[in-house]
């Protein structure tokens, strides 16, 4: 990809949204995640999930966090011209994600500023919201990315 | 409430430590953060990190899997002390998630969690709401990541009566 074809801070002004997903969550997906990272009984077992709090196989939070990380890719991280997060203002889990689930979304830019601390980045803020088949939000998420500006002389205050 | 001591605030517990080997930061970042630092050891030198490094959200499951493991060994513990247990339920979110530095192939990351309190949860009788302050450093002590959670928590009973 040409440095140009990239999106930057110029391309990214509040307002801009960018669609996330679809992704079906599979029942093999939740639970291997679940074995490396999460091995409660809700996100390895169908029936130990059903008679929970959450009611059915449901992906750890953290994997959610994950597979929505992979949707900002596919939809725009990819091609932009990131240089890393800083951290997340906080994620809910809003509503369990079950196995059989489609997730989809949008993110969008609530906040940008150009960094005096470190000339020729901008930080933008993102505002992340996931639903489920039904409509249902299922997680909400804020946090900040760091881009390159395009024009980054011209940018100088 | 509780007056279950191993929940009273300000109680530290250290969670163990994880080694990113450069295998596994390219396993989890191929599945979930294809960004070229998190799975290009080459690519990821010319990149702002230097080198390849493991996804944020890699490090903070990791926290998951070894909060999940100590969880486990107090279990035992509280057993052999003929202690009841809390039984632990789902956790409404995350927020104050801070990456302070990239995590490279080869790095250890210590971790622990801070009891921050515990209040009852009006909506779930006889549950409470479990807030926690997390946090890895690595082996020169150097704070990698923190955060601050929360998660569902049901004291035994006779606990509870207050």
């Amino acid at each position: 990809m040409l440095k140009d074809d990239l999106l930057h801070f110029e391309d990214m002004p509040p307002g801009a949204v960018f669609p996330l997903g679809p992704k079906t969550v599979s029942a093999d997906e939740i639970i291997a995640f679940a074995m490396e990272f999460d091995a409660q009984p809700m996100h390895l077992d169908e029936e130990a999930g059903k008679n929970s709090i959450l009611g059915g196989l449901a992906a750890s939070g953290w994997h959610t966090c994950s597979m929505m990380m992979r949707m900002m890719s596919d939809s725009y991280l990819l091609r932009t011209a990131a240089e890393g997060a800083p951290g997340v203002d906080f994620v809910k889990w809003k509503k369990p994600v079950l196995a059989g689930d489609i997730l989809a979304g949008e993110t969008r830019i609530i906040d940008s500023r150009v960094l005096k601390s470190r000339p020729g980045i901008g930080i933008v803020s993102l505002r992340h919201e996931l639903r489920n088949q039904k409509g249902e939000t299922v997680l909400e998420s804020e946090n900040p990315v760091m881009i390159r500006l395009r024009a980054q002389e011209e940018s100088r205050p | 409430m509780t007056t279950d001591p191993d929940f009273a605030p300000g109680k530290r517990r250290e969670l163990g430590s994880y080694v990113f080997t450069a295998d596994a930061i390219i396993d989890f970042a191929r599945q979930f953060d294809p960004q070229r630092f998190h799975i290009d050891a080459e690519a990821a030198k010319d990149s702002v990190f230097g080198g390849l490094c493991a996804s944020g959200w890699h490090t903070a499951s990791v926290w998951m899997k070894l909060n999940l493991a100590s969880n486990a060994v107090e279990a035992k513990e509280a057993l052999a002390a003929g202690r009841a247990l809390p039984e632990f339920g789902p956790s409404p979110g995350f927020r104050n998630l801070r990456w302070f530095k990239p995590v490279f192939a080869g790095d250890e990351l210590f971790y622990s969690r801070t009891i921050r309190g515990t209040r009852p949860l009006n909506s779930r009788p006889g549950w409470s709401i479990l807030e926690l302050t997390s946090e890895a450093r690595d082996k020169n002590g150097e704070i990698a990541l923190s955060f601050d959670s929360a998660a569902l928590i049901k004291f035994p009973s006779t606990e509870d009566a207050d």
